[in-house]
């Protein structure tokens, strides 16, 4: 069995492009370079029915309509327009909007900002699971509430979010609501329409497409959405984002949407999961002092985030360097905090600082698997041999009792 | 992170890991930091009635550069006297390692760890 290092399962960062998303690019970059908004010569007119095929493509792959996909460079820029763009719309029916305190920092921060310009805004907290809860939504919905934004799958620890039911309050208050999609798109099964949601941000990127290219769903039915542009231009996208459209880029997103929606189907998904279940399995079964964060029941089928107790996330990313992950430990991320997201779900801070994330994708293999099973075990079991708290937790010393000397 | 070779050296072929005996009068543990803050250090000193570190192991929950730190000063302290483990500075751990700007505070904890072991060690030759 050989394994080709560094392994990739950093899948919720990005994902590789396809190579058939790429081969349906490459015309686009060099015979068909046409703008779209040309609508007097051929060049313009293949662009545009280029572009059409991917917005029926991407449309099909969330049950909208066409003429609904409004395309963006990314989904930062799909949840900035989303919820600045509702809420400038409608400030003179309100100010006030609904968050979760585990929703990525894109929308996090396009909060702080309306906030900073006199906006309120909610943010629901989550039980130990993740999971927002249902009657805490209701009861924070005002007559002021302009949006709800809630996203499908986390980026961190894979959280679910009942989406069709928090659609369904939403439509009965007559409040707008926004889904941030990116993570959810192609892994599990998304209907704008029975799910009764308004507005939603994907990528392509974060599904086996290109960087640098993502779409926001605006419904143009009951209810119709309308919403600030942030670019103005144009008038691209029904206006509400000028430009001219990155064609090679779109036509690559049409296509990962069309084989998103074949994964979903043919056991693509399937399979993936089964390499996740595998690795958790496989952890259980070889460590003590494991702990899973986020709900097992409801979680996205590629992803896994684990805390390897009394082992710091970044000495252990350093040790399995053959595997890229991605961890929630203070020392990873620029602000020395440990994840905002683990602690909304009152993860021990402690616990919080030794999780990894591991992200499976459609091209992870079963060899892959138990390579990194075996890679992760072995380094676990050797910083537990340098750790004093694993040795103090053999003596059986609680570390709660202990007077630690903070820093 | 990029760290320098010498904290990945350090990290992937740590120094003097283990532990004393922690009730022998002969040796002094320090132990600083907190798990809430993502490092803990365990320095033990096995000294000689002269006064000579004779002997100097460490465990360490932490970043690659907390541990890197903690194995770099088992090497620094080993045969030197108790005054002149006293000497070393934050600033020298830092410097040797080459540690970026955000991880000083390793080297100012592998500081405090050898201080927090010779201060132990002092209180149990009182007793």
């Amino acid at each position: 069995m050989s394994v080709k290092t560094p392994i990739y399962l950093d899948n919720h960062a990005t994902t590789p492009c396809d190579p058939l998303v790429a081969e349906a690019m490459w015309p686009y970059l060099t015979e068909i370079f046409g703008n779209a908004a040309s609508r007097n010569h051929s060049f313009g007119w293949q662009a545009q029915e280029a572009v059409e095929i991917a917005r029926e493509q991407i449309a099909d792959l969330i049950g909208a309509d066409a003429k609904e996909i409004i395309f963006t460079s990314g989904a930062t820029e799909s949840n900035n327009l989303a919820i600045k763009g509702v809420a400038k719309f409608n400030h003179k029916k309100g100010k006030h909007i609904i968050t979760v305190a585990t929703e990525h920092k894109a929308i996090i921060d396009s909060c702080h900002a309306l906030e900073g310009e006199g906006w309120e805004v909610t943010y629901l907290g989550v039980d130990s699971e993740g999971l927002i809860d249902l009657n805490e939504l209701e009861s924070s919905l005002r007559d002021d509430t302009v949006l709800v934004s809630v996203m499908l799958g986390n980026n961190e620890i894979g959280v679910i979010q009942p989406i069709a039911e928090i659609g369904k309050r939403c439509r009965e208050h007559g409040v707008l609501f926004h889904c941030d999609a990116v993570q959810g798109l192609g892994r599990v099964p998304i209907d704008v329409a029975a799910m009764n949601v308004d507005l939603l941000s994907i990528s392509a990127h974060k599904m086996y497409g290109p960087k640098g290219i993502g779409a926001l769903y605006v419904r143009r039915g009951r209810p119709r959405v309308r919403l600030t542009p942030m670019v103005d231009g144009g008038g691209h996208e029904r206006g509400m984002r000028s430009g001219t459209l990155a064609i090679h880029q779109i036509v690559g997103f049409g296509k990962a949407a069309e084989l998103a929606k074949l994964d979903l189907t043919n056991g693509g998904i399937e399979r993936v999961k089964r390499l996740r279940d595998r690795l958790w399995t496989g952890l259980q079964a070889e460590l003590d002092e494991v702990f899973l964060n986020g709900s097992w029941e409801h979680r996205l089928p590629n992803n896994l985030n684990v805390s390897f107790a009394y082992v710091e996330g970044e000495a252990m990313m350093m040790a399995i360097k053959d595997i890229a992950c991605s961890s929630g430990s203070a020392c990873t991320s620029a602000s020395l905090e440990p994840s905002y997201v683990l602690r909304a779900l009152g993860v021990d801070v402690e616990l919080a600082h030794t999780s990894i994330r591991f992200g499976i994708g459609r091209f992870t293999t079963e060899e892959e698997i138990d390579f990194a099973l075996k890679l992760i075990v072995e380094k676990v079991k050797w910083l537990r041999s340098m750790s004093p708290l694993y040795e103090m937790y053999q003596e059986g010393i609680d570390l709660k009792s202990i007077q630690w000397t903070a820093h | 992170m990029a760290y320098s070779d010498k904290v990945i050296d350090h990290l992937e072929n740590p120094r003097n890991v283990g532990s004393l005996d922690r009730d022998s009068s002969d040796v002094g543990t320090g132990m600083v930091g907190a798990p809430a803050c993502g490092d803990v250090m365990k320095l033990q000193l096995k000294i000689t009635d002269d006064g000579i570190i004779e002997d100097a192991k460490f465990k360490t929950f932490g970043c690659g550069s907390a541990i890197a730190s903690s194995s770099l000063i088992t090497t620094m302290v080993k045969g030197k006297s108790l005054d002149h483990a006293l000497s070393i500075s934050n600033a020298d751990i830092a410097q040797e390692l080459s540690l970026p700007p955000v991880k000083i505070h390793c080297s100012v904890l592998a500081e405090d760890a050898i201080k927090a072991a010779i201060a132990d060690y002092r209180t149990k030759q009182e007793d």
